[in-house]
């Protein structure tokens, strides 16, 4: 089936345009200031996708302080010494765009969509917040009731999220990739005004931050209106390395059973300890992502084929593992459990079908589809310049060069069996797990 | 550095129009199937979207669910291919299928490599005209709707929409989940599949919009080979909804710290003459994000929650204007109170002629960025053929949104907001309601 494949695609090349992978549309360059710029074209429609991605997240944080990376996040909109409060997203809506942002451990990230000749309207806006913000002590204390609201909804009406909340913080023992992105509530309840504007102060920077510009652009007219709005600003000489406590050697194996009323569906989770991406050093990152659409990527996983199809003791089974990282990572199995089948039969079912997999190693067939894929992939995604965008702040702002992320379609590709099972070997080391059931105090009792 | 936001905030018009270059052929096939066709060369893919009017509305008495679960089922298994050999299939070609449905519709979403798309057809085509929902995989999927059923039921969104669809729609379809009751699902058989698929899928509710690495010539024969296989006529279509709404606040105990806040009353028709204006009533109101009132007066100044919305839901069948916020136990009763005050303030006021333009200003321009991709152009193009408009809609479309005035707006806010006629529904433990 592979030959078949490969001889299709030779023809397409030959007969039409070359496949052009996304990345050819790409084009990056520095500013006097440090301040990294991505430029990726798409001129189909007159629209752009302004970006700011600083290289400070959660894991950036003091102890004590959890969630203000997020909660700066949110007091970015409020104004800077020439705008008021609010006044920069309504600026974006009354220009026809909308705006947003997000954070997370190693990133904070805001973005404005536009039609294409309101980016310079979006950098003199972007460019004066990075250094003039101005909060009210008012805006604090009713933006600190929105954070407080924004964690009940995503979190404390969710068990499945106070779950994996208390999951991470047994995964890490010593680094704050433990702690939530939106904080711990206690602490979150007394975020501060010198808390933001310390963290501000610390990593808001131009040499802390990338700029990407995704659509309908031309390279050099970017580069010269960043050098106009944020080229002007001086760097911070005493931005801190991204030096952030480091794991001990994980000896134990951690278990725990989460009880919730508001659980419907019961299931067993495990997550290992695992590389990331690096720098120059990507192919275990590459293999364990390769690993994880082998065992549990979908409906012809083997975690599926063996739990949903064979045994029939899954309704759901799977695994996922997210190289994109600063710091380690983990690789995480799921086992949705069918109805009549116990947590502990359920967990049982899940360790054979991985030790299975070990036993047999990669099917070839499968791992040509993959490969198929990915390449694939290329091609869809320079259908959406966005996700093109993202891919590339995400390396960024995790340790990762240009020429990394540009490396890493083809480290995947060059990516064996054998390099397969070796990460696999490695990864699952029970004494750096954690293993959690979540269920209610009912299906305890029923089992 | 001067203040030069307020030049900006002058309203703008937004230049160049983006949805200018977006060049919509209407194809028809030898086969007599019609298709709306965007050229796009650029990138060797082609996005494809197929809407079917009906989707689960049409599960017959007793058979609720069964629609769902047929869709569920359609890439699990055609001819020889079992749901494996189907998966192995579309992998090995790179193709990828999205088979979903909703109340109005069951819609399928593909995107497919030029190099191979011939196959990628052949493979699409046996799913939707061949399914063979063999029995095995019907309990497997079975499971996995029912455990989604189960975790709905203790879901305080889920439970919230489905009380309030309850109360607003009754007896019609749309006042139930489309995925069925643990009982309903439970009961369906292989028979009850099949016929679900006979009376869903079929040529005289289909709509079809392609957009990418294809021409005209190319995409007749393709329909013609994809859909000629589908039978004429599907089942009837059920009737418009009777709408009942009166006003009052229905409570949901449930224990959870959060409470979840839902709304409706009366909504108003796409084709009324008055939709546009009702259009930019709601953007002010509630539907234009940050810059919405509700999300200024309940957010931005009292803190009250992460986010509130307004929206005009406008399906086939009924039209209803709806809104959500989510706020602590013990706050949420203040968080309706606003909610009620402010659809009081527009239905006696309006709105200013600032806001107005406002408004305008943030439709007229975000409506080109929706054109961001082959897909969702596809997703734009189906949409407007199922909701009659014409084929230059969208070069239109932005005007009919300026033409809106704020005397437009104070009378539809007269006209279609009664706070005294919100029926609220809230799930949690709400104090002081």
């Amino acid at each position: 089936m592979l030959r078949r494949m490969v001889l299709a695609v030779a023809v397409s090349v030959g007969m039409s345009a070359p496949l052009k992978a996304a990345d050819d549309l790409v084009t990056t360059y520095e500013l006097e200031n440090g301040m990294q710029v991505v430029v990726v074209e798409d001129h189909r429609a007159p629209v752009v996708m302004h970006m700011v991605w600083y290289k400070a997240g959660s894991a950036d944080e003091q102890p004590g302080v959890s969630g203000i990376a997020h909660f700066l996040e949110h007091l970015m909109f409020k104004g800077t010494d020439t705008m008021e409060s609010g006044e920069f997203s309504s600026t974006v809506a009354a220009n026809g765009g909308r705006d947003n942002a997000f954070t997370s451990y190693d990133v904070t990230a805001y973005h404005q969509r536009v039609a294409s000749d309101r980016l310079e309207l979006m950098m003199r806006m972007e460019s004066d917040r990075m250094v003039n913000l101005r909060i009210g002590e008012e805006e604090i204390l009713t933006e600190r009731e929105v954070i407080i609201e924004e964690r009940n909804q995503r979190v404390e009406n969710n068990p499945g999220a106070l779950f994996r909340e208390q999951l991470t913080a047994a995964q890490y023992l010593n680094h704050r990739y433990g702690i939530p992105v939106i904080g711990w509530r206690h602490e979150m309840e007394a975020l501060d005004m010198d808390d933001a504007l310390s963290f501000y102060e610390t990593y808001y920077a131009p040499n802390n931050a990338i700029l990407i510009v995704a659509g309908d652009v031309e390279p050099e007219d970017v580069k010269a209106l960043a050098d106009q709005y944020y080229g002007v600003i001086p760097a911070n000489p005493d931005l801190p390395p991204r030096l952030r406590p480091s794991e001990p050697p994980q000896s134990s194996a951690r278990r725990m059973v989460f009880y919730d009323a508001r659980v419907a569906q019961p299931y067993v989770t495990r997550s290992y300890l695992a590389p990331e991406r690096n720098s120059g050093d990507q192919r275990k990152a590459a293999a364990l992502t390769l690993l994880a659409e082998l065992l549990g990527g979908g409906q012809t996983s083997v975690l599926s084929q063996k739990l949903q199809f064979e045994t029939k003791q899954s309704v759901y089974a799977g695994s996922w593992y997210r190289g994109t990282s600063l710091d380690a990572t983990t690789f995480n199995l799921i086992m949705v459990p069918a109805p009549g089948i116990g947590m502990q039969e359920a967990e049982d079912a899940m360790d054979a079908a991985v030790a299975e997999f070990m036993a047999e190693g990669v099917d070839a067939a499968h791992l040509d589809r993959l490969k198929m894929q990915l390449r694939a992939s290329q091609v869809y995604e320079r259908d959406s310049v966005e996700s093109v965008a993202n891919r590339y702040g995400r390396g960024l702002t995790s340790g990762l060069t240009i020429a990394d992320i540009q490396e890493w379609p083809e480290i995947l590709q060059s990516i064996t069996s054998e390099d397969i099972m070796a990460a696999a070997e490695e990864v699952f080391d029970l004494r750096t797990s954690v293993t959690g059931w979540l269920m209610t105090e009912e299906q305890e009792v029923s089992q | 550095m001067i203040r030069f936001v307020y030049a900006f905030i002058a309203i703008v018009v937004i230049a160049p129009a983006a949805w200018a270059e977006i060049k919509i052929k209407e194809v028809t096939s030898a086969g007599g199937i019609t298709a709306w066709l965007v050229e796009e060369p650029s990138i060797p893919f082609v996005a494809l979207e197929l809407r079917f009017k009906g989707g689960t509305s049409l599960d017959l008495p007793g058979k609720r669910g069964a629609t769902n679960l047929m869709v569920g089922l359609l890439e699990e298994g055609t001819g020889d291919l079992d749901a494996q050999g189907f998966a192995r299939a579309s992998e090995e070609l790179a193709a990828q299928f999205g088979y979903d449905s909703h109340s109005d519709a069951v819609s399928i979403s593909a995107r497919m490599l030029t190099e191979n798309r011939a196959e990628a057809v052949e493979l699409l085509r046996r799913s939707l005209v061949a399914p063979s929902f063999p029995q095995t995989a019907l309990d497997r999927v079975r499971e996995q709707v029912l455990s989604g059923i189960r975790s709905d039921l203790k879901d305080p969104e889920q439970i919230a929409g489905a009380r309030l669809a309850e109360l607003v729609y009754g007896d019609h379809p749309y006042g139930t989940p489309g995925e069925g009751t643990l009982e309903s699902v439970a009961a369906l058989t292989r028979e009850d599949i099949a016929a679900a698929h006979k009376g869903a899928l079929a040529k005289d509710r289909l709509f079809v919009g392609v957009v990418g690495d294809i021409t005209e010539e190319e995409l007749g024969p393709m329909l013609d080979a994809l859909l000629g296989d589908l039978p004429e006529t599907g089942a009837p279509l059920p009737g418009p909804a009777d709408v009942a709404i009166t006003g009052g606040i229905d409570v949901v105990d449930y224990d959870t710290p959060q409470s979840v806040a839902l709304w409706a009353q009366n909504g108003i028709d796409r084709n009324d003459p008055d939709f546009f204006p009702a259009y930019v009533l709601n953007t002010i109101l509630g539907g234009g994000g940050f810059e919405s009132r509700l999300m200024t007066e309940v957010r931005e100044k009292r803190g009250l929650t992460y986010g509130v919305y307004s929206y005009l839901v406008l399906r086939d069948l009924a039209n209803v204007y709806m809104g959500s916020v989510s706020s602590a136990n013990d706050r949420v009763a203040q968080s309706v109170s606003v909610v009620k005050d402010e659809w009081a303030r527009m239905a006696n006021e309006g709105a200013t002629a600032e806001e107005v333009d406002k408004a305008k200003a943030l439709l007229t321009g975000a409506y080109p960025l929706r054109f961001d991709g082959n897909g969702a152009i596809a997703q734009i193009m189906v949409s407007m053929q199922m909701d009659g408009m014409p084929i230059d809609y969208i070069a239109t479309r932005n005007d009919k949104v300026n033409a809106v005035t704020p005397e437009d707006i104070a009378r539809v806010a007269g006209e279609l907001l009664d706070s005294d006629a919100l029926q609220f529904v809230i799930v949690g433990q709400p104090e002081g309601l």
